[in-house]
């Protein structure tokens, strides 16, 4: 929009609340705890971070989120993918009932799927007493409420991607003399590739933050299944705000590194493929 | 489109998608309603009608009504200076905009403990002349208008971008005043665009957890929210109660999911 006058009026008007909304709100608390972080010494930063505690409750959140992202990567494909190609009875409830959980509160969520995958649960009657397989209450469980979170980011990511895909290269792959597992494996999942990573990756960043849908499945044992989340909280409701504070700090770090170094080996992996052409 | 793939395939496929689909997501749904009203109807309604209960509810109205009306009046404004005009820090304001989504509601509640905790910024100013903002109405209001701070803007800046600005140029051109132009041009044309915002936005606010349970202090009657009343049910073990608290939210969500269907076809036709 190069255009040389504007003759629309209320810029003034709009950016002025739009910046006094968005400083109070957002700049003013995020100054807030960049002030409180940059306040540790690093010695503080040490003790707190090497605490058994908070190291066993980091792991344990990076570890069942990346898990579950993974789940979400291969469930959320196999979803769009029936979705997007094959026509059955119910096609379009299914693909509202994908949005599910954007739409359930985190709360209704956890409780939810704690009595569903109890002992006594009507799936975790299955799988507890038949299987042997405890959900609930153990870190599966995280596992199993992370995936939930995550779900509709892969296969919203996914479905207009599958939905625009040239048919004529999978038809070239099948006249070729291509099976279908090659056609899927060889020509239609390097094209679904960056966006099943974009997905997956927006999954492992929700998971990471998660809260609400965790802390009633999780059991909420110290070192055992105490995420890192309800740890800051833990920590606030003692009072010690520098504990949480690092904590959450160190989260969003480590989180962050995660999802650079996903991009930096996905960008050499294309710039690699694109040496090869 | 081409399925080359054999029928039995095709039909373990949607089996397994289906199973996948309902173990992790359609079944929670279900039992929350059939949990909700598994002591029939009279129970439910003595659940959803129990004085804290609806003292929970109230409060978590009152909360969505200044944070919902803010971030609409707000989101407008920013959603038409970020759509129609380039100006510089434009880049810098989406970023901050889209912030909120992007952080953990924990952290999201800890920045305003931060702020106005006894050890905050403001917590010994605020003491001194005893106003009370963590663990009271403020603050769940605060913590609300952050987490669900981005949805309406987010909706009508895409919505503003594809219209294009030529309709509005007309009105101005042909003597429109600002206001005209905004309750006859632009506000008619965002119509649908709004009220999927707004829905959007009321939604998250009455269900938001986790910023919330951060602020509150879980004061009974007093800062406990629906959701937070439905943590405390829970835990109390009263859980037929629970889940009927937990029906009401999840009619809110399914609501903004039928209202996503509808607005989001009217949208589509309207372009």
């Amino acid at each position: 929009m190069s255009r040389p006058h504007n003759p629309l009026p209320g810029l003034s008007l709009s950016l002025g609340v739009t910046w006094v909304w968005l400083g109070l709100l957002v700049v003013v608390p995020i100054a807030a705890l960049i002030a409180k972080t940059a306040g540790l010494s690093a010695g503080q930063w040490f003790d707190i971070l090497s605490d058994p505690r908070v190291i066993s409750s980091v792991r344990l959140s990076l570890g069942a989120s990346a898990l579950a992202a993974l789940i979400d990567g291969v469930l959320g494909l196999l979803l769009a993918w029936v979705l997007v190609r094959y026509p059955f009875p119910g096609r379009s409830l299914a693909d509202a009932a994908v949005d599910l959980p954007f739409a359930l509160p985190t709360a209704v969520a956890g409780i939810a799927l704690t009595a569903l995958y109890a002992y006594d649960g009507w799936l975790g009657r299955i799988l507890q007493g038949q299987l042997g397989l405890k959900v609930a209450f153990a870190p599966a469980g995280i596992v199993l409420a992370l995936t939930f979170v995550g779900l509709p980011f892969v296969v919203r990511t996914l479905q207009p991607i599958l939905k625009g895909l040239d048919p004529e290269l999978e038809q070239a792959a099948v006249c070729l003399g291509a099976t279908p597992a090659q056609t899927f494996w060889r020509v239609t999942l390097p094209q679904l590739r960056p966006a099943l990573l974009t997905g997956t990756t927006m999954a492992f960043a929700r998971a990471v933050g998660e809260y609400g849908s965790v802390v009633f499945i999780s059991g909420n044992l110290p070192g055992k299944t105490e995420i890192a989340p309800l740890l800051i909280v833990t920590r606030l409701e003692q009072y010690d705000y520098l504990g949480a504070t690092a904590i959450a700090c160190w989260l969003l770090l480590l989180a962050t590194t995660v999802l650079v170094l996903v991009n930096w080996l996905q960008n050499r992996r294309n710039s690699l493929a694109g040496q090869h052409v | 489109m081409p399925t080359p793939e054999p029928k039995l395939l095709r039909w373990t496929l949607i089996g397994l998608a289906l199973l996948g689909l309902a173990a992790l997501v359609v079944l929670p749904l279900l039992l929350v309603l059939i949990e909700a009203f598994s002591e029939g109807w009279p129970a439910w309604r003595e659940a959803v009608t129990d004085e804290e209960t609806l003292s929970a509810i109230r409060l978590s109205l009152a909360v969505a009504a200044v944070a919902v009306p803010l971030n609409t009046v707000a989101g407008l404004a920013a959603a038409w200076a970020l759509a129609r005009f380039r100006f510089r820090g434009r880049g810098l304001l989406l970023t901050l905009l889209d912030l909120p989504l992007s952080i953990s509601p924990v952290v999201s509640g800890l920045l305003f403990v931060l702020l106005f905790g006894a050890q905050g910024w403001l917590g010994p100013w605020l003491q001194e002349r005893d106003i009370q903002v963590l663990f009271a109405f403020p603050g769940l209001v605060l913590a609300t208008t952050f987490v669900t701070l981005p949805l309406v803007a987010r909706e009508l800046l895409p919505l503003l971008e594809a219209l294009g600005p030529e309709e509005e140029i007309a009105a101005i051109t042909l003597g429109a005043s600002p206001w005209q132009l905004l309750w006859q041009v632009v506000l008619p044309r965002l119509r649908w665009g709004l009220v999927y915002g707004v829905i959007l936005c009321t939604a998250r606010a009455l269900g938001e957890f986790g910023a919330v349970s951060v602020v509150s202090g879980h004061i009974r009657g007093e800062t406990c929210t629906l959701p937070l009343h439905i943590e405390v049910l829970h835990s109390e073990y009263h859980f037929q109660a629970a889940f009927a608290a937990a029906s009401l939210l999840s009619l809110v969500g399914l609501l903004g999911l039928l209202a996503r269907r509808v607005v989001g076809a009217r949208i589509g036709k309207a372009h």
